[in-house]
């Protein structure tokens, strides 16, 4: 076995230094009715070319989003990620690393995190953010958690524009903890009502923005209604890239942002691992969860970086900890840094602006065609169309001649009348002319 | 004779280390990098994008404006920064890692290399089903591998960790005791378990319910009975145990919870010391969770991503939340909602995450799976006990084991402070002093049911070597404190990148991000 | 101003009146070691006797500090909150947590003297 160093020599020598008679020596403490007694039935080992080979064969059955013109979005966007990023996070020394608890010895860790909270901080226009999420729909149901530690309140309202599998997991998680969890009806055009749904029990509004259709809005008159009553506003953007076109969720009046940070670095993954964003007000900072890094010196004086506020965790807490959360998205937080680092200011906001570009050329020559519908107004890299017969239909035809056109809102939003016909479609950087055309030819020859 | 040239030999007097100040600030290949934001200049850029051509927008008003703040650099610049971040880590390619309780084994290559592989990394979770019918056998060979080896008949994949997969499995259960009609609100929890246990039933609104430990470092059973009721809804016992040992009457703690009505909870954060060996479904376990970044070898990552699947017994079964995977007659298919869960007989409790879990991490898992095969899963567990064991056996006559006479340990072996009384060294000075030999520390101060712990997983990647010289400088430590020699021990670490670090100020007056300097001071 | 009572769980309590300062002692600021936060309660709330009413954070271990007697609070060291080391220099000072208005006054006698709580600390 290629990754097992000791060789039957060495294990007779250590079980002669134990005292054992055989390795069955040391497993004496099991119950012998609960001793496997034959070899699991499994197959026997195998080579890099085997392993390879087969795990290959499963890879060849699906179709990458690069194999052709690509527009599905919904919460997880194709970008392009500079290769030095996936080459920096092969580094051993961030791969291959444990949590930084030993700061003298995990420098690099550390100053990363510190790097990545500044930046986070920056873009969603908040004072501060944790070190990451698992990813930003549980890091929406951690923010539900701690609006109810903070406000002392038992109710959750959610914008029926949220997505629909972060409004799951925040009723799922937050529902079992006592919580009640209103969520609102979705409004494909945007602009529901929701401030009469938030009153004097209500611990937090949760809304999207870019919402789950790809809707853009203005949410300053809400963030003051919300704080009359007073409850937390928390805003989740699952296209962090929107960030750089669009006013922050800060400069708003967010409570706490949490931000799907998949777009930065990480790459498709079919849904993980993911990173989430998780920023808020200076004053809330001990109700927040998840792990954080600090600035502090050490004994020389010299500048240096450790995890602090940690009596808010499991580890010291046990059963009043903030959360029950004790690993951050190290890694992938790692690849966002890198590649919010290499767009640098100009970059961020560049390729912000030629997402939209991408997404508005692409939507008036979609809406141009007979019977399509704009639905969405106002948006960043992804709108939604209403079709002159079944988006299901309308995907699998696109999809049959080889372009992957969106996602239909049935998928996501089942039973729903009235939404049969809608198609949410993303559009990037990485959309070429010639895909877009594709697009536009293929769903004019469907709907012909 | 030429005698020009370059000098062979050092003459003169010689400053210590410590004696000489650079003008950098670095001392040889150990770099002070500064902030991204200390370095960044406006105009740089470490990508090349085309310029936006588009002259209206349909952005409703909402156009960002103003600078946001973030620094630029080229893609060298970005480059040397992250490298020289880098080499102030140390990482298990770089050394023995024996955090216990973590498992920080090898990280096969190979199992990054078919992680990026388009197929995988470069599909979207909500594809249309028919162009994704690899990536869905994918996760239904690992759920395959997982209930085999586990000998359990279902698995929920989508948690992301293994507090998650705690999270999971506590919700299966709350949902199982909601569907019989009735409430049951109390949990029971050994002092040794680890805080994720305690703070997760907590989280879904159980009340926490310690139980004690017996001298011989396992959950006192009969204190454990003499707590059992009507209102209990499970209990959460993690085997091995955070001693390192097999909780050996765990047949009678599932008789006695299944027995009362609840369900019994297993943290499988040590499997790697059973896998091939003992099945948890031959445990009577209802749950238990899979960390797939220790036991299975995907990269730790300097804290994540994780990822927890938790295998299920029968009973907790149908309460598996959403996603499931079936089979139909156009191939395999995702089961998404609630209400088509119920079509197949299922009774989900609700969503962990958005789309399907982690699919990277399944990939690595599975190809560390299937390279090791059912021989070498055992082979694993056999190793990783043995290297454990070995160490044991090597320092406890110098060290203090306070479990040490009671038989063999599995996985990991604990030591505590006794022998470090009235020497003026502390567990965590020994933690610091193995910094400047070379080592990572093993885990310190858990688990908490001893004094000063000191917890040491060597994992079944180390060598014989490895351990001999591990095991020679642990003995060499021991011996210098005991001999009252204590100054490599209350500075340390003298060789890190940093010295020791001033938590108590880092917390005081919490520093969380970089903020510009003030305009008089950048004026300076 | 009467004389310093103690509890079992390290919390000091000096009555004025109707009204008693609470604070932990100097034991059990030198068990926690650098303290780094105290969560405190809000003016106006009631407490009853052994509730918890406070939390104290150190960087390694966090602790409730438990309502020696029942009553309201009336005022909070609103000075710990941005010098939280103050617990530590004096704890049984200026590092005092909260002021509460006590509802039975015949409480204090279950609580120890100093005399006791020495005893009491030796034998931990």
């Amino acid at each position: 076995m290629r990754y097992l160093p000791l060789t039957d020599a060495d294990r007779g020598a250590m079980l002669a230094k134990i005292g054992a008679r055989s390795i069955e020596d040391l497993f004496r403490d099991v119950p012998e009715a609960a001793r496997l007694k034959g070899p699991l039935d499994l197959p026997r080992h195998q080579g890099e070319i085997e392993v390879e080979r087969a795990l290959g064969r499963l890879a060849a059955m699906n179709v990458p989003a690069s194999a052709g013109p690509f527009f599905v979005g919904c919460g997880a966007y194709k970008h392009h990620v500079p290769a030095s990023v996936d080459h920096l996070i092969q580094r051993s020394e961030f791969l291959t690393s444990y949590t930084p608890y030993q700061p003298e010895i995990a420098q690099g860790t550390l100053q990363y995190l510190f790097e990545f909270q500044t930046q986070v901080a920056l873009i969603t226009g908040m004072e501060v953010a944790n070190a990451s999420m698992y990813d930003g729909s549980t890091g929406t149901a951690e923010a539900v958690l701690m609006a109810e530690r903070v406000t002392r309140r038992k109710k959750a309202v959610l914008c029926g524009n949220l997505h629909p599998h972060y409004a799951d997991v925040v009723a799922t998680v937050a529902g079992v903890s006592g919580m009640t969890i209103e969520i609102g009806d979705p409004v494909p055009g945007g602009g529901a009502n929701l401030a009469d749904a938030v009153d004097a029990e209500t611990a937090c509004l949760v809304v999207q923005n870019p919402d789950f259709f790809g809707n853009l809005r203005d949410l300053r008159a809400l963030a003051a209604r919300v704080h009359e009553k007073g409850a937390l506003l928390i805003v989740v953007v699952t296209e962090i890239v929107s960030l750089g076109a669009v006013m922050s969720p800060g400069a708003m009046g967010a409570d706490i942002v949490v931000g799907e940070g998949q777009s930065l670095g990480v790459g498709l993954q079919f849904g993980g691992p993911y990173v989430g964003l998780f920023a808020t007000r200076q004053k809330l900072v001990r109700q927040m969860p998840g792990r954080l890094c600090g600035e502090t010196v050490d004994a020389n004086g010299k500048r240096g970086y450790v995890l602090t506020l940690s009596t808010r965790e499991q580890h010291i807490r046990r059963e009043k900890a903030t959360s029950n959360i004790c690993t951050n998205s190290g890694l992938m937080c790692l690849a966002f840094t890198i590649h919010l680092a290499l767009l640098g200011e100009e970059g961020f906001k560049r390729l912000a602006r030629l997402n939209h570009e991408a997404a508005v050329r692409l939507a008036e020559e979609l809406s141009a065609i007979p019977g399509v519908e704009l639905v969405t107004p106002h948006f960043f890299n992804e709108f939604t169309l209403r079709l002159p017969r079944s988006a299901q239909a309308v995907a699998d035809a696109l999809a049959d001649k080889g372009v992957l056109g969106g996602v239909r809102a049935s998928r996501l939003l089942p039973g729903r009348k009235g939404i049969e016909t809608l198609l949410i479609v993303a559009a990037t950087e990485t959309n070429t002319d010639d895909d877009r055309a594709a697009y536009v030819r293929a769903l004019k020859e469907i709907l012909a | 004779m030429n005698e020009q040239g370059r000098p062979t030999r050092l003459e003169g007097a010689m400053p210590t280390p410590s004696e000489v100040r650079t003008f950098s600030g670095h001392r040889g290949l150990d770099h002070d990098e500064p902030l991204l934001f200390e370095s960044g200049r406006p105009g740089h850029c470490g990508v090349d994008l085309p310029a936006p051509s588009l002259s209206h927008d349909r952005l409703g008003g909402l156009a960002r404006e103003g600078a946001i703040g973030l620094p630029g650099l080229s893609e060298p610049e970005i480059v040397r920064h992250f490298v020289r971040l880098s080499q102030k880590n140390y990482a298990i390619d770089t050394g023995l890692f024996p955090l216990g309780s973590c498992t920080m084994k090898h990280n096969p290559r190979l199992n990054e290399k078919l992680a990026r592989l388009a197929g995988f990394a470069d599909i979207h979770p909500l594809q249309p089903q028919k162009t994704i019918q690899g990536a869905l056998a994918l996760i239904e060979e690992l759920a395959r591998w997982l209930m085999v080896m586990t000998g359990m008949p279902a698995v929920a994949m989508s948690p992301k960790a293994g507090a998650h997969g705690e999270l999971c499995g506590l919700m299966a259960i709350k949902a199982a005791i909601a569907a019989r009609g009735e409430k049951r609100t109390r949990i029971l929890v050994p002092e040794s378990a680890h805080g994720t246990n305690p703070a997760t039933a907590a989280a879904i609104g159980f009340s926490v319910d310690a139980i004690p430990a017996t001298p011989r470092g396992r959950v006192d059973v009969a204190a454990l009975k003499a707590k059992l009721g009507p209102d209990v809804a499970g209990v959460m016992v993690t085997n091995p145990n955070t001693c390192g040992l097999f909780e050996d009457e765990i047949l009678a703690i599932a008789d006695a919870i299944h027995g009362a009505g609840g369900y019994f909870y297993c943290d499988g954060a040590n499997f790697n010391a059973i896998v091939g060996r003992v099945r948890p479904g031959d445990l009577g376990i209802d749950a238990m969770h899979i960390n797939l970044h220790k036991t299975f070898s995907t990269p730790h990552g300097g804290g994540g991503p994780g990822a927890g699947p938790v295998v299920l017994s029968e009973a907790l079964a149908p309460f598996a939340p959403l996603p499931h995977i079936v089979h139909d007659a156009n191939g395999l298919r995702l089961v998404e909602h609630e209400a088509d869960a119920r079509e197949e007989g299922l009774n989900p409790f609700g969503r962990m995450v958005a789309f399907h879990g982690q699919m990277g991490m399944f990939v690595r898992a599975l190809a560390y799976m299937m390279s090791h095969g059912a021989d070498g899963l055992r082979q694993v567990a056999d190793d990783a006990v043995l290297n454990a064991n070995y160490i044991l056996s090597s320092l406890k006559d110098v060290m203090s084991a306070p479990f040490g006479d009671t038989g063999p340990c599995m996985h990991e072996a604990l030591f505590d402070d006794t022998y470090l009384k009235d020497t003026g060294v502390s567990t965590l000075d020994v933690a610091k002093a193995l910094i400047d030999e070379g080592y990572h520390p093993m885990t310190v101060y858990f688990p908490l049911v001893v004094h000063g712990a000191m917890l040491i997983e060597p994992t079944e990647t180390e060598s014989k070597e490895s351990l001999d010289r591990f095991i020679a400088v642990m003995r060499g430590l021991a011996g210098e404190a005991k001999a009252g020699r204590t100054a490599r021990f209350t500075g340390a670490p003298y060789f890190a990148p940093r010295a020791r670090l001033d938590e108590t100020r880092a917390a005081r007056q919490p520093v969380l991000r970089w903020t510009p300097p003030k305009p008089a001071e950048a004026a300076e | 101003m009467s004389e310093t009572r103690f509890t079992k769980d390290h919390e000091w309590i000096r009555l004025d009146g109707d009204t008693a300062t609470v604070g932990i002692t100097k034991y059990a600021a030198e068990q926690l070691g650098d303290v780094v936060f105290v969560e405190l309660p809000v003016v106006g709330k009631l407490v009853a006797q052994a509730s918890e009413a406070a939390v104290v954070e150190s960087v390694k271990a966090a602790s409730e500090v438990f309502a020696p007697l029942s009553g309201e609070i009336v005022a909070i060291n609103e000075a710990l909150a941005d010098d939280p080391a103050k617990v530590n220099a004096d704890p049984e000072g200026a590092g005092w947590f909260f002021s509460m208005k006590v509802s039975d006054s015949g409480q204090l006698a279950e609580l120890m003297s100093a005399d006791q709580y020495a005893d009491y600390v030796k034998g931990l």
